[in-house]
């Protein structure tokens, strides 16, 4: 004796938010039925376990149903259908992401490769199997759309998934790190989180992209400005012209002196840390080190620092000084460049100093 | 050529890939109607293609137009092989063809494939000019209106009812063709759609012949229905009433009950009732009884009959009720066997066309709710069976190789239709018959089902017996006769129709008569069912409530007549059960009525399933129904008589519980509370008067006194403890929930605007080969009640909420499966408010109104003493309701809070546009709040789907949601197309779902209808509307008072 076929439609669909929630988690039926027993459900209105059962499963085959069309929720809008309103809402929450999970995959590859380490990832962060699929998807599927679209990169994501603002930006710094695979993996960079990175992504895609020049150009927000990263090559003279070199320490020096207690470290280490950001700076034409490009800062620049003790508010009056001290070199002609490229350098720099 | 048909291609979007090379598909779309194709461009490489086509234009006799649906075809052009088909859509244009419906069908309908689902949209454009045909001889009855709503249509008015209209149509079901087993699966769906949807049309049009020939304008209570025969063929059929409607425009006839609003009903027709007999003000229609009579319970005043014994029903309640014992006495059993023995079967039908009468004859009528003063009397159910062989000798076609012409059916099956016609013509008479002898001279609520099962074919009529008033007929069209005399004595309008219409001394069946306990002048039965909905105009005791009796049944496994005989041998026993179910639980929840009674049986190769749903209901104008007394029959036994002792203890504390349940306080206990303002010598006079009247009815009592006191169960032997254990198991529903299978809930008035449509399936498997009967009927009872505690739970979030019009139908579709489909609509009401009953007629009118209408409330009390029904109501005498009425009004004016929540709907109000995408779903004639503007005409939509990769679309489970979420879809993209924003009284006439795992294939049909129409938030100034705000008021008011 068993229950063959159990359905049940309605006009508009019936959604139990805590079930949608176990589903995106991953749970089983089975499972899910227990959490919500222990939830107490059935107390409040009088049911048995084989209506939980029953609910559960009917619920769980309406999500695996209305999943199609949050995969192209864009067709959502058209369709005849009574549950638009619910159906964007269950969108925004198909869509969220677990920071960790993220954390692991940001700049990877989204490959079957790894796809197949999901289950490590899984293991790594506690997110169920099933969430981190889910979760690995919907990034490979919006990676896949926006691909090979014109225009703004979050305009883009927020048309075609329905998305809200914030969650549209992630998208896109998502999309940006994949498209440029910049390595976040590292044990440098472990704690740098993932709004830490996203946060930085925004800046990159809004300043040193081809849509910060021109934007009607396919990846507008994805490819870094190749023009650009070949001007870049020119700030090399700040660290190879010795008294260019000298001259921008004195005028730091001068401005930084009695303002910081770390003004020791600073003008000891002053030529090592310049070289360090425009190394990074010349070296972006090749890809591999446009990869290693939140490495290079993190070694280069934040870690002397931070063996040297500086306060969030030193490095930040270092980085304007340092920047601005630039102009006032005579014979230092990439004005232009310098701050396109410094301006993006600075606020990273802010964002990634902390604990 | 009397119309051009145009249609224009706008566009599509959302296609499905084609080509997989290039991921997009080359579209264009064949637009059919008749015999005539016309083909758009490609609009190559889009899955969103931009046809813009010219308008196609077909010019086509009206006839076509009614039979035809429009054909779109969607393919993808491929050019070297076949081109592939993408999806179609199907037009009905019957909207079109009333000039007051829809004028153009314009929206995105879903493109639907038989074997992948709904695949992309379409935006198709369709218009229709007429041109007038003055032939008198034509065939089309174009103008004709359909309303599926089994009740005259908010926003008209009925200037004539003329009666009953029925009509069938056969052909073979193309699926059972010899060709069909070399054209692909999709081939033989959409020749099976597409012949269904042309018979669907023909029908309709037949049946818009008729009318026209009665001199009507529309048929309301439209049902139709298929049959399908397997290899004998497809009927299909339908029934309907055939009314002359006007059309009421908005607003301007504020007092014309046909558009009221149903959950306003009871007080405004009650002021606007044009009762010429209105002595008596429903204010006061708690009578107090004279005497403290016990409580009779026994017969219900049904008859019910197999067609081949009519005697049957009338035995089986002298067993069970004047016997005062729901034992299974042998006596009336006996003879029924013999009865069986003498009956032959009539398995041939009489073909003969002598039999062929007018429609007139049969004074049925499909409606289920009247406009006030229609229903004079209601005499009980009447129903006939009837078992029959579908013989392939009237269809000499099969068989032999000949070609399948679509369009040919006619000549194809000519004698067939007259066969089944024959066969409905015996159960028409048969019911006819029963109605008579109740002394009643019409069928109302009447409806026809079919249960079919290989080639054995139960034929089922049901209706309720009742005598209308002739005002609303049509000359010659009720056979009154005999009984005019009746309506020289009106009667009441809150419980006139309690009253019995037959002879009290010549009784078609033993029942207990009492007097009237609202008017105390004209006899009652004291238990009444019927299959209409409860009138508006009702007094109603507490609250309603679904009631349900289940059984199941084995039978051996038979071929032919063998098994003919088998089924109508089980069939009265299974009717009589299923009666002594719903009698006991009838008692058991201390009610005195049922409405909407509905019983299913429907035949499987190894049982019988019988399905009974109600609402039953405590009517106020009725005696109160006695308890159930539990008696053993072997008495020294004294654990068993322990055992009785629990029973009846745990009955007695159900009855008690349920009493508070429904909140059914009867008069009686209400009685001591009420001071009585009256007058005295004129309360005495009446009283004496009441008393001298009832002297007779007094002197009977005394002789049933005693042994009838309660209604007495027998335990003889385990079945009957099996049946008291059911009887107990049905759980009530949970706080805030409240089921019925009636359009509304009897005692719930003030309906909030949260409604859900909803349709459930579920399918039981019997794995255990030798169950017994007991067995069974556990699992048919646990899977209907599971069903329901799934409901309330699915549906927990809109409580306080009352699931209405609850529709289950059960089939057996394969030897140990049994099926259950239900479709219901749950709706919020308010809870504060839903504990009274809008306050009544005097105090809904204002004051100078009043003046005239109180002189009733007077009399009454005199005539009635103080006990008033309800607590509410306990406005006797001229000075407390004048307070009351005042107070009312005051309320009023210093609460803005009616007005402010109108003001603020109105403002809110997106409906109206055809911007708005959602379509809301009734089961139910009328959406709460919601006042129905037009009705663009009646839905009539079948679908099949096929599957052949089961497991991957998530299993039967799995398949079937999607499916009746795509039928959703489809009807609601239909109603939007024509301008509509919601669907009434719809329906899933048909849900056959048959499965074969194992080869991963399943195939589904569904069959849906319902009304289209437009409607909008009501206004402040919708008289309904106020007039709810008022009635509402009124009873805080009176809370207030009390």
């Amino acid at each position: 004796m068993a229950v063959e076929l159990d359905v049940f439609v309605g006009n508009t669909t019936i959604m139990d938010e805590e079930v949608y929630q176990l589903w995106l988690d991953g749970y089983t039926v089975n499972d899910a039925v227990k959490v919500r027993m222990e939830g107490g459900v059935l107390d409040e209105c009088e049911a048995s376990a084989d209506v939980l059962l029953s609910d559960t499963m009917d619920q769980y085959r309406t999500f695996q149903m209305c999943e199609r069309l949050l995969h192209s929720p864009a067709k959502l809008a058209n369709q005849c259908s009574n549950d638009f309103p619910l159906l964007c809402l269950s969108l925004f929450r198909y869509y969220a992401f677990d920071d960790a999970f993220v954390r692991e995959v940001l700049g990877k590859k989204l490959s079957k490769g790894t796809k197949k380490d999901l289950d490590d990832i899984s293991a790594k962060t506690g997110v169920t199997l099933k969430s981190c699929r889910r979760q690995f998807d919907n990034f490979k599927r919006v990676f896949k759309v926006v691909e090979e679209l014109k225009g703004p990169l979050v305009e883009n994501i927020r048309q075609h998934f329905l998305l809200s603002d914030k969650l549209a930006r992630d998208y896109a710094a998502i999309v940006f790190f994949t498209n440029n695979r910049f390595e976040t993996g590292k044990r440098k960079l472990q704690y740098l989180t993932f709004q830490d990175f996203a946060f930085c992504a925004g800046q990159l895609i809004n300043n040193w992209t081809v849509g910060a020049v021109d934007n009607m150009v396919e990846d507008m927000d994805v490819d870094l400005d190749k023009e650009f990263l070949q001007e870049l090559k020119e700030l090399k003279i700040l660290i190879t012209d010795k008294d260019l070199l000298d001259q921008h320490k004195s005028l730091v020096c001068t401005a930084l002196r009695g303002k910081t207690k770390a003004f020791n470290e600073m003008e000891a280490n002053f030529k090592n840390l310049s070289r360090g950001l425009v190394n990074i700076a010349a070296k972006l034409t090749n890809t591999k080190d446009v990869r290693d490009f939140f490495i290079d800062l993190v070694e280069k620049f934040i870690e002397p620092c931070r063996s040297d003790r500086w306060t969030a508010a030193d490095m930040k009056l270092y980085l304007t000084h340092y920047t601005n001290s630039a102009h006032i070199l005579d014979t230092f002609k990439h004005q232009v460049v310098w701050d396109r490229y410094m301006g993006v350098i600075k606020s990273c720099i802010f964002k990634m100093y902390h604990d | 050529m009397p119309g051009k048909l145009k249609a224009k291609i706008v566009a599509g979007r959302h296609l499905p890939v084609m080509d997989r090379a290039s991921d997009l598909t080359d579209a264009f779309v064949e637009v059919k109607f008749g015999n005539t194709t016309f083909k758009t461009d490609v609009c190559h490489k889009s899955l969103n293609p931009q046809w813009n086509s010219e308008w196609f234009k077909f010019e086509v006799d009206d006839e076509d137009l009614q039979d035809e649906p429009l054909q779109i075809t969607v393919l993808d052009h491929d050019t070297y092989s076949a081109n592939d088909a993408i999806g179609k859509v199907y037009i009905d244009i019957d909207p079109l063809l009333c000039t007051e419906a829809a004028s153009v069908i314009s929206g995105w309908f879903p493109i639907y494939d038989t074997i992948h689902g709904i695949r992309g949209e379409i935006n198709v454009l369709v218009k229709v000019e007429l041109f007038n045909d003055l032939n008198r001889f034509r065939q089309s009855s174009c103008g004709v209106k359909f309303f599926c709503t089994t009740s005259i249509p908010r926003c008209y008015r009925a200037a004539m009812v003329h009666g009953f209209v029925e009509e069938l149509v056969v052909n073979e079901d193309p699926e059972y063709q010899w060709i069909d087993r070399i054209r692909t699966p999709r081939a033989s769906n959409e020749a099976r759609q597409r012949l269904i949807s042309l018979m669907s049309g023909e029908l309709q049009r037949k049946i818009g012949l008729k009318v026209l020939e009665m001199g009507g304008n529309a048929v309301v209570g439209y049902l139709q229905c298929f049959d399908l025969e397997g290899e004998s063929g497809l009927v299909v059929r339908a029934i309907g009433t055939a009314c002359t409607l006007d059309k009421v425009s908005s607003g301007s006839a504020p007092n014309t009950n046909t558009h009221v609003h149903p959950n306003t009903a009871p007080a405004s027709n009650a002021c606007n009732s044009p009762s010429k007999d209105g002595k008596e003000s429903p204010l006061a229609h708690g009578c107090r009884s004279t005497h403290n009579s016990p409580v009779h319970s026994v017969c219900s005043s049904q008859r019910l009959s197999q067609n081949f014994s009519v005697s049957v029903p009338t035995l089986i309640f002298t067993g069970m009720g004047s016997g005062g014992s729901a034992g299974k006495e042998a006596g009336p059993l006996k003879t029924l066997l013999r009865q069986h023995t003498q009956t032959a079967l009539e398995q041939r039908g009489a073909s003969s066309s002598g039999l062929l009468l007018n429609a007139r004859e049969f004074p049925f009528f499909t409606l289920t709710s009247f406009p006030p003063g229609f229903l004079v009397h209601v005499g009980g159910v009447v129903s006939a069976r009837s078992v029959k062989l579908l013989d392939r000798i009237h269809n000499p076609a099969l068989g032999n190789t000949r070609s399948y012409k679509l369009l040919d059916w006619n000549s194809v099956t000519a004698d067939e239709p007259e066969t089944r016609d024959a066969w409905w013509e015996e159960i028409r008479q048969e019911i006819k018959s029963h109605a008579k002898a109740l002394g009643c001279h019409a069928v109302v609520g009447y409806s026809e089902s079919t249960s079919i099962c290989e080639e054995v074919c139960i034929l089922s009529a049901s209706g309720t017996a009742a005598i209308l008033n002739p005002r609303y007929m049509r000359e010659g069209c009720l056979d009154i006769g005999s009984t005019d005399h009746r309506f020289e004595d009106p009667s009441p309008p809150s419980c006139g129709f309690c009253h019995i219409p037959y002879d009290e001394l010549n009784m078609p069946f033993p029942a207990q008569l009492t007097y009237c306990y609202h008017c105390r002048r004209q006899k009652v039965p004291d238990v009444l069912f019927t299959t209409i909905d409860l009138p508006s105009e009702a007094a109603v005791t507490g609250k309603g409530c679904l009631i349900q009796a289940r059984l199941c049944r084995l039978k051996k496994k038979a071929q032919g007549e063998v098994n003919a005989t088998a089924i109508s041998n089980l069939l009265p026993f299974m009717e009589y059960e299923l009666h002594t179910q719903l009698m006991n639980k009838l008692k058991l929840r201390n009610m005195n009525a049922l409405f909407g009674l509905h019983i299913q049986i429907s035949v499987g190769e190894n049982m019988l399933l019988g399905l009974a749903s109600a609402t039953g209901v405590y009517l106020t104008a009725l005696p109160a129904p006695g308890g159930i007394q539990i008696a053993g029959k072997t008495p020294g036994d004294l654990s068993n008589e322990h055992h009785i002792l629990t029973i009846q203890k745990r009955i007695n504390d159900t009855i008690a519980k349920n009493k508070e349940l429904y909140q059914i306080n009867p008069p009686e206990l209400t009685e001591e509370g009420l001071g009585s303002p009256i007058p005295e010598p004129r309360q005495r006079s009446r009283l004496f008067r009441s008393h001298s009247e009832s002297s007779d009815e007094l002197s009977e009592l005394d002789l049933s006194h005693g042994k009838k006191d309660a209604f007495v169960l027998e335990i003889d032997d385990t079945d009957a403890v099996e049946d008291i254990h059911s009887l107990l198991t049905d759980a009530p529903p949970p706080t805030g929930f409240y089921s019925c299978n009636t359009e509304i809930m009897p005692g719930i008035y003030n309906w909030t605007s949260g409604i859900q449509m909803f349709t459930s399936v579920r399918v039981f498997r019997l794995s255990n080969a030798n169950l017994t009967n007991q067995g069974l009927n556990k699992i048919f009872t646990d899977l209907c009640e599971n069903l329901l505690k799934s409901f309330y739970f699915k549906l927990r979030s809109m409580i306080p909420c009352c699931l209405c019009h609850l529709n289950f139908t059960v089939a057996v579709p394969e030897e140990e499966l049994i099926q259950v489909a239900v479709t219901a609509v749950a709706m919020t009401f308010d809870k504060d408010q839903a504990q009274e009953k809008p306050a009544e007629k005097p105090i809904n009118k204002g004051s100078s109104e009043n003046e005239e209408q109180l002189q009733f409330p007077l009399e009454l009390c005199a005539d009635v003493s103080s006990a008033n029904t309800q607590p509410s109501s306990k406005v006797s005498g001229v000075p407390e309701s004048t307070n009351v009425s005042s107070r009312v009004s005051s309320l009023e004016r210093c609460s803005p809070l009616p007005e402010g929540r109108s003001r603020s709907l109105r403002s809110s109000r997106s409906f109206g546009g055809s911007s708005v995408t959602v379509v809301k779903m009734t089961p139910l004639s009328f959406l709460p709040g919601i006042r129905i503007i037009k009705y663009l005409g009646i839905i009539n939509m079948f679908f099949i789907r096929e599957t052949t990769s089961l497991r991957e679309e998530g299993g039967v489970s799995g398949f079937l949601h999607s499916f009746i979420a795509e039928v959703f879809a489809m009807v609601r993209a239909h109603v939007a197309a024509l301008g509509g924003n919601a669907v009434v009284s719809y329906s899933m006439k048909e849900c056959v779902l048959m499965e074969n795992p194992n080869k991963n294939q399943a195939q589904c049909l569904i069959n849906v209808s319902g009304d289209a129409v437009i409607c909008v938030r009501e206004t402040d100034q919708e008289p309904t509307a106020s007039m709810t705000n008022i009635g509402q008021t009124c009873c805080s008011a009176n809370d207030g008072a009390t």
